[in-house]
């Protein structure tokens, strides 16, 4: 009772604000792993900044980047790259595309979600354009190419020689219902 | 109220300030010691529930093939016996002891916040209530393992999980009430002369542990609460689909999960420290070092707990930081065993029960400390991981570690509580059988794990088929010599020898001053501590 200078209220009060901070910090976990992620390349998430390295192409240099196409479970889309490998310079800007088709005939909409292995080199590969950044409407039977464009940094590390961007497609048509068309 | 004084010789009930009668006496009581007797019965009955599924668990692995139970319903007894044991059985009885012994050694009337004290014990028959309520479903119980890693228990739960989440928060307000409890109660009501620095290492390890408690049990909380809304409220914490990520959840969920295996165990770490010296008649080794090896545990639990999860793809840099980190934690682990087995040097030990259950705590714990040392290392963890070694590691850090640090303070503490000395020869008789029946159990694991046997799974390989029978018999063993534990607690109640004051001679501390069994008020006087 000598030492301590609080009343037992003050005490539990004092108490009650770190249990109520601990539960605040568990959500704020969610935003600092996805920064931990994109700081150090965790889990292949590309880096969401600019392309700030220089502007000419490195030719001296060449990489491989190989493309991979998978649906998640219960994804009854076609899906798949036009080209399954290619050779680029880094430094250079490259595009690839692929195609998505709906067999089903019911209008779905989808997501697509990128991964970049090996990780460490997820922060060297910057998209310019995705379509990962949008979420796909696709009628009954449509089928059409989606474009990526990227460029490989010239700052990646040396012992890179190749490179996987792969593309996860989620049916997520429960969540976000596709808008329907007139006349179909 | 001038009988306040002399009350110490009095006979408890027939003061009165004794307890009220009846079934209300347990339900409204503010009484440390009725609340300490409610959470031990509680912990004991949910050990005999986790314990039973436990048995199913071993019945179906006695032999290879499916042999009794469905794997669906195989899953949800993996599931909830770990729930059980560690939410139910293991912390509501260090809560118990907490309640029961804090005070008294302290020299404390009662917890600092009494009808909280209440309410944290009555939430737990809520919670677990809910919890088992599930198994009576259709769709069956929580079937995603004690983890609840999602997607298992989101995406692909089944809907029994909406319970379990409510469960669980139950059980994380009762276990964050309770530990406010303790630290309130440690902080303010010490009697005159106990300087921090004095206090008995079970105070002071439960000290530590409260705050482990208050700051990861909210973290906990937070983790179901965003599976709730990732289940219902179409959020997407831990889903790839919505641009969430379930290697979070294992984050999230290890941040809180590190810290609570420390919270299981010490609490037994104090227990021990207490029954050591009691038997070996010396003081123990090392005191100061026990406390800030106890709070460096603590501090080191909270920066390890991505070695869980070494095989999801975490970077280089990482890997080797979490599996330094971890065996960082073998130091002052190391110093705590040095200091019991320090204690015990040129003792003038005897091996009552108390000291058999405490001797193999720092034995067997030890051992599964070592495992831990391997399951550390990180490039041999990717062949560990989910094996039945993890399991070994595990069991042999909680039953003999926790477990029976609750059954040394058990034995040790029975003649305080109930004024008669327990049947030493059947307490012996339990402790030779769950020792035997829990290596039986559990060490051929350690060999089935290495050889590639993965955990959670109803069938294994004919190659295992000799190694499962022994660990189901050892298993069998260790069950049924907890019906003589629950017998021997009936019998020390109900009759025995007369207890005195201080039935060991070795002992020490506050609750050995005031009579056996301790009366309903004690220390309603504060007592002079030089």
């Amino acid at each position: 009772m000598r030492e301590s200078t609080l009343t037992i209220g003050q005490l539990t009060l004092r108490l009650c604000g770190v249990v109520v901070a601990m539960f605040a910090f568990g959500f704020a976990l969610v935003p600092i792993y996805d920064v931990m992620c994109q700081a150090f390349g965790i889990n292949g998430k590309t880096s969401a900044s600019a392309y700030q390295g220089a502007a000419e192409v490195d030719a001296s240099r060449e990489v491989k980047v190989q493309f991979v196409a998978t649906n998640a479970a219960d994804m009854v889309w076609g899906f798949e790259p036009v080209a399954a490998q290619l050779t680029v310079s880094p430094g250079s800007v490259q595009e690839m595309r692929f195609i998505a088709h709906n067999p089903t005939d019911k209008p779905m909409t989808a997501q697509a979600i990128p991964s970049v292995s090996p990780s460490k080199a997820a922060a060297y590969f910057h998209k310019t354009e995705c379509f990962c950044f949008t979420q796909q409407v696709l009628q009954p039977g449509e089928r059409i190419e989606m474009p990526v464009r990227f460029i490989v940094d010239r700052d990646l590390p040396a012992d890179v020689h190749r490179l996987t961007l792969g593309y996860t497609l989620f049916d997520i048509t429960a969540r976000k219902p596709p808008v329907p068309v007139a006349g179909r | 109220m001038s009988a306040v004084i002399d009350h110490t010789a009095h006979a408890g009930h027939d003061h009165h300030h004794g307890p009220a009668k009846g079934l209300m006496r347990w339900v409204l009581t503010t009484n440390h010691k009725d609340i300490g007797s409610m959470y031990l019965w509680f912990s004991f009955i949910m050990f005999l529930v986790g314990g039973s599924m436990a048995m199913v668990i071993r019945a179906e692995l006695f032999q290879p093939g499916m042999q009794i139970v469905e794997p669906e319903f195989f899953n949800q007894m993996t599931t909830m016996h770990g729930l059980i044991m560690v939410f139910g059985a293991v912390m509501p009885a260090f809560v118990g002891l907490a309640n029961w012994m804090i005070p008294l050694m302290i020299g404390a009337p009662d917890m600092a916040l009494p009808r909280m004290n209440n309410f944290s014990f009555w939430l737990l028959p809520a919670a677990f209530g809910i919890l088992l309520s599930t198994l009576f479903t259709e769709a069956g119980g929580p079937n995603f393992g004690w983890t609840f890693y999602a997607p298992l228990s989101t995406t692909y739960a089944p809907e029994s999980v909406t319970f379990f989440i409510f469960g669980v928060h139950l059980m994380g307000v009762s276990s964050i009430m309770g530990a406010i409890n303790v630290v309130a109660t440690i902080l303010n009501l010490r009697a005159p002369g106990m300087t921090l620095m004095k206090m008995p290492l079970f105070v002071w390890t439960w000290l530590i542990t409260a705050f482990l408690l208050i700051a990861v049990m909210p973290v906990l909380a937070g983790c179901v609460t965003m599976m709730l809304m990732d289940i219902h409220f179409g959020t997407s914490f831990f889903s790839a689909a919505g641009g969430g990520d379930p290697v979070l959840f294992q984050h999230v969920f290890w941040f809180f999960g590190h810290p609570e295996v420390y919270i299981m165990i010490l609490p037994a770490f104090g227990a021990v420290s207490a029954i050591i010296p009691a038997f070996a008649r010396k003081p123990l080794f090392g005191y100061t070092s026990m406390v800030y090896a106890t709070a460096s545990i603590a501090f080191l639990s909270f920066i390890v707990w991505a070695h869980h999860m070494f095989t999801v793809g975490i970077p280089l840099t990482g890997e080797l930081f979490f599996m330094y980190a971890t065996m960082l934690i073998a130091v002052p682990t190391g110093v705590k065993v040095f200091n019991w087995v320090s204690t015990m040097w040129r003792g003038s030990m005897t091996f009552e029960a108390p000291m058999l259950f405490a001797v193999a705590f720092v034995i067997l714990f030890t051992i599964g400390g070592f495992s831990g040392l391997m399951l550390a290392i990180a490039p041999a963890d990717f062949q560990y991981h989910d094996t039945y070694f993890v399991v070994a590691h595990f069991h042999y850090v909680l039953v003999p570690g926790a477990i029976f640090g609750i059954f040394a303070s058990a034995y040790f503490w029975l003649p305080k509580w109930t004024g008669h000395m327990y049947d030493e020869v059947l307490a012996k008789t339990h402790f030779w059988m769950s020792f035997i029946g829990m290596n039986l159990a559990f060490f051929p694991m350690h060999f089935v794990g290495l050889a590639g046997m993965p955990r959670r799974i109803p069938d294994y390989n004919l190659q295992f088929a000799d190694f499962n029978m022994i660990s189901s018999i050892g298993a069998f063993t260790f069950g049924a010599s907890q019906l003589l534990f629950l017998f021997i607690v009936i019998k020390c109640i109900r009759g025995g020898k007369p207890a005195p004051a201080k039935p060991w001679d070795g002992a020490e501390g506050l609750e050995w001053s005031v009579p056996s069994p301790a009366p309903y008020h004690t220390f309603s006087t504060p007592p002079e501590v030089k």
